[in-house]
């Protein structure tokens, strides 16, 4: 059995115990929720730490017969991409247990549901990522959205149930598109190298442009509804508004970047030609969303639908970085990736931790918090300008290098995108001047500062912030190679600064 | 002209005679048995006698013989399989018609007269249900065994007419039970008139009744072609009105609300088994000659019924009609297996046809039990709240309609992507994409369902769960088990039926 396996299994026994404990302990099953979490994490981190960063293609790789009549195998294995983006989410979630104690209760179910529900989720992450073959993969994707659906719908506060069915809708619609596409995959490997849904088999499948352009649409929607990407992007922030806090971190943190990791895993690999086809419609929208996320951003009064719109935004951003095709718009897009998980999960938790202090989500009824709750109000910061990345911290490194990889291919696509890093000031400085600074707003008086528990649950994440914003290099390590291969798969060099653009064209 | 008596293969025959015997066994109890022992004689004989017949077709399944009874009936692997499955089915079913007092004290008396209510008075029940459940399973037996026009016609008269009889028999809203059994009756018997009428104009063309005769006729092309093809659109409308689809659908709402509870969930898993065996054997070993002109007509008829099916439930605030659509929607899935015209479109609309129908008797089951002090609540409004009174109840519920809507891990899944698959394999694209966006549209309206169960509070505190009784609890739990089962293990399901579904000639 694969670490993978192990891994995945991990949360699954943390369910098991969770079943047996009486619903009315709440107590104990929080801790059992975080003492598994925290064991999935260091396992994963253990397993990072052995990973081969130079060794190309998957390792930890596990490959059993599932449903052999249509060729499907349980197979697992990861890059340094998925590795990554596996290590993201175990850290996340224990973070997200301990930064949100209280989350669980209050809901319409018992914490102890609450709990389960996460943890299969978790299980859910690690198998989405972690999968080789597309139809596990399709398997997790869809999967995962139940107990998303039931903690948006069960746990989360004013329109949650319109919110957790809009989510719902949206995602099983783009889901049923690329299943029609895998049927296409499937069917055609059974024409030509026998029934199979390996990814790397099926990469070298055969295809009319025609077919390839269709069946790449199937895929590319369902990921650009999962990345929000505009104009499907609708859904989002109703969804991270009504979600917990730690359910928005999760979705948006880890569960969207599903979308850009499948652009980058399944568009691009198996796709190549067709991918080439769409680039410049691609590379337009992504513009679009860094654009209007930002605009719509500057213009939200709520904290969490601001920071769902700034995410917008950063989803452009990565999308960019992936379509330009360069190995650094790849790595930075890579990079990003894991970036924007931190530093949104660090808005989100401190927005929400402002929030229950403050008993309601208006930008405007804050002000002044800097005074009052000095640790709070700089945790935010550092968050907020980790989101409009500046340099020394995260996302400025990948946000550069997605810029720079994109000019060289599509300068005018880069130079309309970096209008995005000025937006970003405006809509994280605004927010922050209005919440942070000024005078003290009325009832604002007495709200505390963060606890302990508040600051063990920060403080993983503000170190991977500067971190990784100091010294990304051992993010990258781990990146570049993987991101090298994918481009020179899809059949692209990086363009020579002499040589002029499109030449084979 | 030399007469030969007819030659009958009673090993071959065996299941079917066993039902049939076991059916007139019922007659004789209803005429010779006291009142009071009725009841108790059916409730064992009706299920031993589904139970030897199973066991008979499972000892059978190596027989292959196209003339087990002259050349009227024709024993091969798809027959095995139809009748496995329906025997199955009918076990399942049956379980539900057992246990709750679903049906008329007496049938016969008019609604409200006295002498209904000295039935009631007395505790009588009506237990003629019993042998005509026999009969119409015989009927549906030799309807997936015929191989010609005449037994074809015979067969699906057997199965119609004790099915518009029970349609009738519901105890509760008696003369909308009644009027349900007219309206089927009635364009039943249109249908039927279309289907004699088409076998007729198929008899012209080629001459013979008998399958392979007809076979011939069509590959030798040496007749006129208008006339065969009014035959198959004539003898299609027989058969597409068995299994409700657009245009023919319009009795289904109608019946399956009107109907008793356990009837309905009866016709809609079983008969459809039957019927669409019956026209994969018509469409893949009798017209197969001329697929390029029926193809395109089914193709027309399953988009069509998709669309009507999910776009009208989503209209529908009562249980049973919204279910009754579903199943027109289904029926429009099941039709892109028969369009596909090839193995995995036979093998996958078997399988297809097996875990629709074990999710549709459990979700039925579980209507029966969801009662007010009148009997049944089938409004949706009244099921608010659900999930909070009887969670476990909502949970298989909300199960059954996963599998519905298709969603990983649920037989559903691999019944729906199998079924695509093969239509894709078959050239039919079109079907493929429409099926797939209609799914879409289906989930919603079942979603919905899950919101009442789970999210929203109770309307009413009239509408309770009557406790399971044991053989309920077998049948609902059986149904999700094997839902799951075979959602998440199908293979040697699958394998099976690959291995018997070749149509012999």
């Amino acid at each position: 059995m694969s670490m993978i396996t192990v891994l995945g299994l991990l949360p699954l026994v943390g369910v098991l115990a969770l079943t047996f404990l009486k619903r009315d302990n709440v107590l104990a099953a929080k801790q059992v929720a975080l003492a598994t979490s925290v064991l999935v994490a260091l396992a994963g981190i253990f397993m990072a730490v052995q990973f081969e960063s130079d060794r190309p293609g998957f390792q930890f790789t596990e490959s059993r017969e599932w449903i052999p009549a249509f060729g499907i195998n349980y197979s697992v294995g990861v890059d340094g991409i998925s590795l990554l983006l596996i290590l993201l989410a175990v850290i996340l979630v224990p973070i997200v247990i301990l930064a949100g104690w209280d989350e669980s209760e209050g809901g319409r179910w018992s914490a102890k549901t609450f709990y389960i529900l996460i943890l299969v989720l978790e299980t859910m992450m690690i198998g989405v990522f972690a999968a080789t073959d597309v139809f596990l993969f399709y398997v997790f994707f869809e999967a995962m959205l139940i107990p998303v659906y039931f903690l948006i719908g069960g746990y989360g506060t004013g329109e949650r149930i319109a919110a957790a069915v809009k989510f719902l809708l949206y995602s099983l619609f783009g889901g049923l598109l690329m299943l029609a596409s895998i049927i296409g995959l499937y069917v055609l490997s059974g024409d030509q190298i026998g029934r199979t849904f390996d990814i790397t088999k099926l990469s070298q499948l055969q295809m009319s442009s025609t077919t390839e352009n269709l069946l790449f649409l199937g895929f590319f929607i369902a990921f650009a509804i999962k990345a929000p990407l505009w104009p499907v992007h609708t859904w989002l922030p109703d969804a991270a508004r009504s979600a917990t806090p730690g359910t928005s971190v999760l979705l948006l943190g880890v569960l969207d970047k599903v979308g850009t990791f499948g652009m980058i895993r399944y568009c691009l690999e198996i796709f190549p030609n067709a991918s080439k086809t769409f680039t410049p419609l691609i590379i337009t929208l992504a513009v679009i969303s860094i654009i209007y996320g930002a605009f719509l951003a500057i213009g939200q009064k709520e904290i969490l639908r601001l920071i769902a719109f700034t995410s917008i935004s950063h989803f452009g951003f990565i999308v960019m970085g992936i379509f330009a095709m360069t190995s650094q718009g790849h790595s930075g897009a890579n990079l990003y990736m894991i970036n924007h998980g931190f530093s949104t999960a660090a808005l989100f938790l401190i927005s929400g931790w402002m929030i229950k202090r403050r008993g309601s989500g208006t930008i405007a009824d804050f002000g002044g918090l800097q005074r009052v709750t000095p640790v709070l109000a700089w945790s935010f910061f550092i968050a907020g300008l980790s989101g409009l990345a500046l340099p020394g911290l995260s996302s400025f490194v990948s946000e550069f290098l997605v810029l720079v990889g994109t000019y060289t291919r599509y300068p005018v696509a880069a130079v309309i995108g970096t209008l995005g890093i000025i937006l970003a000031a405006l809509y994280i400085l605004i927010p922050v001047q209005r919440a942070l600074h000024g005078p003290t707003t009325p009832g604002n008086e007495n709200l505390p500062d963060m606890n302990l528990r508040e600051k063990i649950a920060i403080a993983p994440v503000m170190v991977a912030i500067i971190a990784l914003g100091f010294y990304p290099k051992p993010a990258l390590d781990v990146i570049n190679p993987v991101a090298k291969a994918t481009i020179t798969k899809a059949g692209f060099t990086d363009p020579a600064p002499t040589i002029k653009e499109g030449g084979e064209r | 002209m030399t007469f030969t008596s007819p030659s009958l293969d009673y090993i071959a025959l065996m299941p079917m005679i066993i039902v049939f015997a076991g059916a007139i066994i019922g007659v004789i109890v209803e005429a010779f048995v006291r009142g009071s022992m009725r009841r108790f004689v059916q409730s064992l004989l009706t299920p031993a006698t589904l139970l030897i017949a199973l066991f008979q077709v499972i000892a059978n399944r190596d027989v292959v013989t196209p003339t087990a009874a002259v050349n009227s009936v024709i024993i091969d692997g798809p027959a095995h399989l139809a009748q496995g499955v329906i025997l199955i089915l009918s076990l399942i079913g049956l379980l539900f018609i057992l246990d709750v007092d679903s049906f008329a004290p007496q049938a016969a008396a008019l609604p409200g007269s006295e002498e209904e209510k000295r039935a009631i008075a007395v505790g009588r029940q009506q237990t003629e249900v019993f042998p005509l459940l026999l009969f119409s399973v015989a009927g549906m037996m030799l309807f997936t065994a015929s191989s010609d026009l005449i037994t074809l016609f015979v067969a699906l008269e057997v199965l119609s007419l004790p099915l518009y009889l029970m349609a009738g028999l519901s105890r509760k809203r008696r003369l909308f039970s009644q009027e349900s059994a007219l309206k089927y009756f009635l364009l039943g018997a249109y249908s039927s008139a279309f289907f004699i009428f088409g076998a007729a104009f198929v008899y012209g063309f080629a001459g013979s009744v008998n399958f392979s005769a007809i076979r011939e006729a069509v590959v030798g092309g040496y007749a006129n072609d208008v006339i065969l093809l009014i035959g198959i659109v004539f003898i299609s409308v027989g058969l597409l009105f068995k299994v409700g689809a657009v245009p023919f659908h319009a009795w289904t709402p109608d019946v399956y609300q009107g109907a008793p509870t356990p009837i309905t969930g009866f016709m809609a898993a079983v008969t459809k088994v039957a019927a669409f065996v019956a026209m994969l054997r018509i469409f893949y070993t009798v017209f197969d000659g001329n697929v390029w002109q029926w193809q395109p007509i089914l193709t027309g008829v399953a988009i069509i019924t998709m669309i009507v099916g999910s776009v009208v439930a989503i209209a529908q605030r009562d249980v049973k009609r919204m279910l009754a659509y579903s199943s027109i929607a289904h029926a429009g899935f099941l039709l892109t297996g028969v369009i596909a015209f090839n193995k995995s479109g036979l093998e996958s609309t078997l399988f297809y046809l097996f875990v629709y129908g074990v999710a549709t008797l459990g979700a039925f089951g579980i209507i029966t039990l969801i009662q007010d002090s009148q009997g049944e609540v089938t409004d949706l409004n009244r099921w608010a709240g659900l999930g909070k009174r009887s969670p476990v109840i909502a949970s298989l519920f909300t199960l059954f309609l996963l599998s519905f809507a298709g969603i990983p891990l649920t037989s559903g899944f691999i019944g729906k992507f199998s079924i695509f698959s093969a239509a894709y394999e078959g050239g039919v694209t079109s079907v493929v994409i429409v099926g797939v966006l209609t799914s879409a549209i289906a989930a919603f309206f079942y979603i919905r369902v899950v919101v009442l169960m789970f999210f929203q509070d109770p309307s009413d505190s009239t509408v309770s769960v009557t406790l399971p009784t044991l053989r309920s609890s077998i049948g609902v739990w059986s149904a999700a088990i094997v839902t799951v089962a075979l959602g998440v293990l199908p293979t040697s399901t699958l394998s099976f039926i690959t291995d018997l579904a070749i149509f012999a000639r």
